[in-house]
């Protein structure tokens, strides 16, 4: 990696509002052309991460350096560098989908025929009449992430582009996206919540978790980490709380997660696991109610890690 | 300047998009300047109500007053105007509760063979109606030489030509704080601004734009009420068009100043809902729009001399009425045009766009 490839540099950012560390020590190198998703929970500091590099909020301390240039000394460059969407934006209501792209394009003294050709891109043409106030989410997302595009930008950062949407409108910003890196050597930080959109869209997932980088890695690199990566989940009837199972025969852990009130207990092989499990609970005279073998996920790992859920 | 004219666009698009906002922007004033113009000039005669108390007494002065089987006399001449009095018969603790009620000013009270006047000496309408009956009790009515009373008829002697270029002041106040750092506060609020300036959009332009979409708008306002002015009470204006429009821009400066400078920090438009009424309401109040502000106490009338919406008022009446020009109100363009740039400046410095 030599330093004129890398897109974004951060190094050992913090950030604090008051008594909460929001960032604490991102160190974060992405290389250009590369699509980086960052995962975690509510208040993991993914967006005060996000804002930090889109030039919103100051960090406390540390650098953050894209295409060699900082915040500080270069502001209008980066602005014209950048696309950005954010986590949630109305745009003027009773603008018209065009005429709100238009305006945008003001902003970078952008020619209007660029335009047409947002529109046609995030696949907005039938709506270019219609008041914003009309779109759906889907639509609304659509257009926040044409006019991210508007100025051609080598960089775009998306804070939670698909929150909230139904999954056909999520895969037409993902088909999008997935364009756009075909076509175009464009570098992007995506945030999620959604463990598939990070493993289809994303070359790399960073995990962080109260401001720092728990893990990253591509998904299959994440998930072999942990070593154990089949899952056995069950309930029992009567009473769930106390499951007592001996070491050995590949147990790795077991965790109660409160809000399913199910247990998980990862293995090394659940074939190879499930029959003595069947037989130490019926030895503990314990009635299974429910019963899921799969293989681990995201989130799994991240309870494993943490004790908590990664949609939390 | 694509992008500034984009954003007066924008303004302009919200605008005529919203009939709502059409109506109150520009039929409102007129409907307020006709409402309040009919009320106070084509008026009937006014009717007032006093309490009269006669318990057990011989007096008949007031029956033989107003006679026996009215309860009602109209009190006045042709050229001063006539006031009808109703006179409620009561008993004294009925006509207590009247007066607390503020359904009567005064209680007319027959004890034995005398009459007195019972009334609250800092109520003007009291006094009015104490003068009004004592004269005609005396003298049969008031009666006054015809030639000693000579009605206004000339334009600008009336109420309504002091109304007009208050109301239009005002309304540059209120559509500039109101449609100006309202708008702001609820686009921040949105978080429109922080993905507008996550862009290299001017700032300042697009501060600018709203003052631009301002004067626009004041004029269609002006033109309009002025037509109307013009056609239903036969207001024209006296003094200079080019000092009435350039008082309406200074007047659009210092309201955009005051807007930018209210809508600077919060993002909250509840909060921003009081702040601008702490800019508004004193003004509205105080500044001479419907009645004269003489009637305040004389240590505070040189402070609301100050108020920037009464500088305009006060101006653009001068200009209506008593034929100014430039050289009458160049001193107020030079102080509305200049604490506007100010606070303009210090709202821009402190400006939270995040």
């Amino acid at each position: 990696m030599t330093s004129n490839n890398i897109a974004i540099s951060i190094q050992n950012v913090k950030k604090s509002f008051g008594a909460l560390q929001a960032v604490n020590g991102v160190n974060l190198n992405i290389i250009k052309g590369e699509y980086v998703a960052m995962l975690g929970p509510n208040g993991a500091g993914k967006t005060t991460l996000m804002e930090m590099v889109e030039g919103i909020q100051q960090q406390d301390e540390g650098e953050i350096i894209i295409n060699g240039k900082t915040w500080k000394n270069h502001e209008d460059e980066l602005h014209k560098l950048l696309g950005i969407s954010l986590q949630e934006t109305h745009f003027f209501d009773k603008l018209k989908v065009k005429e709100t792209v238009k305006l945008f394009a003001s902003f970078y003294s952008i020619p209007d025929s660029r335009c047409a050709e947002i529109l046609k891109l995030v696949n907005l043409e039938e709506k270019a009449e219609a008041f914003v106030i009309n779109l759906s989410g889907g639509q609304r997302q659509r257009l926040a992430l044409g006019i991210a595009l508007i100025n051609n930008p080598e960089i775009i950062l998306l804070d939670e582009p698909t929150t909230g949407l139904d999954p056909t409108a999520r895969r037409e910003i993902w088909d999008i996206l997935f364009k756009l890196k075909k076509e175009k050597n464009i570098t992007m930080i995506l945030t999620t919540h959604y463990m598939e959109e990070a493993d289809y869209l994303c070359d790399r997932i960073v995990i962080l978790d109260k401001g720092s980088i728990l893990a990253q890695g591509t998904l299959d690199e994440l998930l072999s980490k942990n070593e154990s990566s089949e899952i056995i989940e069950f309930s029992l009837e009567g009473d769930n709380s106390n499951v007592q199972l001996p070491d050995g025969n590949g147990k790795k852990q077991l965790n109660y997660d409160a809000k399913t009130e199910k247990w998980q207990l990862l293995v090394d092989d659940i074939i190879a696991y499930l029959p003595f499990f069947l037989e130490e609970m019926k030895r503990q005279n314990k009635k299974i109610k429910t019963l899921e073998c799969r293989k681990m996920t995201l989130d799994d790992l991240f309870i494993a890690m943490t004790g908590r859920r990664l949609t939390e | 300047m694509q992008q500034l004219w984009q954003m007066i666009l924008v303004q302009i698009r919200e605008f005529y998009r919203n009939p709502g906002i059409l109506f109150w922007t520009l039929g409102f004033p007129i409907l307020m300047a006709w409402g309040l113009g009919i009320a106070f000039t084509k008026q009937g005669e006014p009717v007032k109500h006093v309490a009269w108390v006669n318990e057990n007494s011989s007096s008949k002065t007031i029956t033989n007053f107003i006679g026996a089987d009215l309860n009602h006399k109209k009190i006045g001449n042709d050229k001063s105007g006539y006031t009808d009095y109703i006179f409620e018969k009561a008993t004294w603790n009925e006509a207590i509760q009247m007066i607390k009620r503020g359904k009567v000013a005064m209680i007319i009270l027959e004890k034995g063979d005398s009459l007195q006047y019972q009334l609250d000496p800092k109520n003007p309408e009291a006094q009015l109606a104490q003068l009004q009956i004592s004269y005609a009790l005396k003298n049969g009515n008031i009666t006054a030489d015809s030639n000693e009373i000579q009605t206004f008829s000339q334009v600008g002697t009336r109420y309504i030509d002091f109304l007009i270029p208050g109301l239009m002041a005002m309304n540059i106040m209120m559509s500039c704080m109101w449609g100006i750092s309202y708008t702001l506060i609820d686009r921040r609020g949105k978080k429109l601004l922080r993905r507008m300036v996550a862009t290299p959009m001017n700032k300042s332009l697009f501060l600018f734009s709203h003052l631009i979409t301002r004067i626009m708008m004041s004029a269609i306002e002006a033109t309009l009420l002025l037509t109307f002015a013009y056609l239903y009470f036969d207001i024209s204006i006296q003094g200079s068009y080019t000092a009435l429009i350039s008082m309406i821009i200074a007047g659009n400066v210092i309201f955009f100043g005051l807007a930018v400078l209210t809508s600077s920090r919060t993002s909250n438009t509840q909060i921003g809902n009081g702040l601008i009424n702490v800019v508004v309401m004193p003004m509205m109040v105080s500044s001479g729009i419907f009645f004269s502000y003489h009637n305040f106490p004389d240590w505070i009338t040189p402070v609301i001399e100050k108020l920037p919406l009464t500088l305009m008022a006060d101006n653009i009446r001068s200009i209506f009425i008593e034929g100014a020009g430039f050289s009458q109100v160049w001193p107020a363009l030079a102080i509305l045009t200049g604490t506007g740039t100010l606070f303009y400046l210090i709202g821009l410095k402190i400006y939270k766009w995040y």
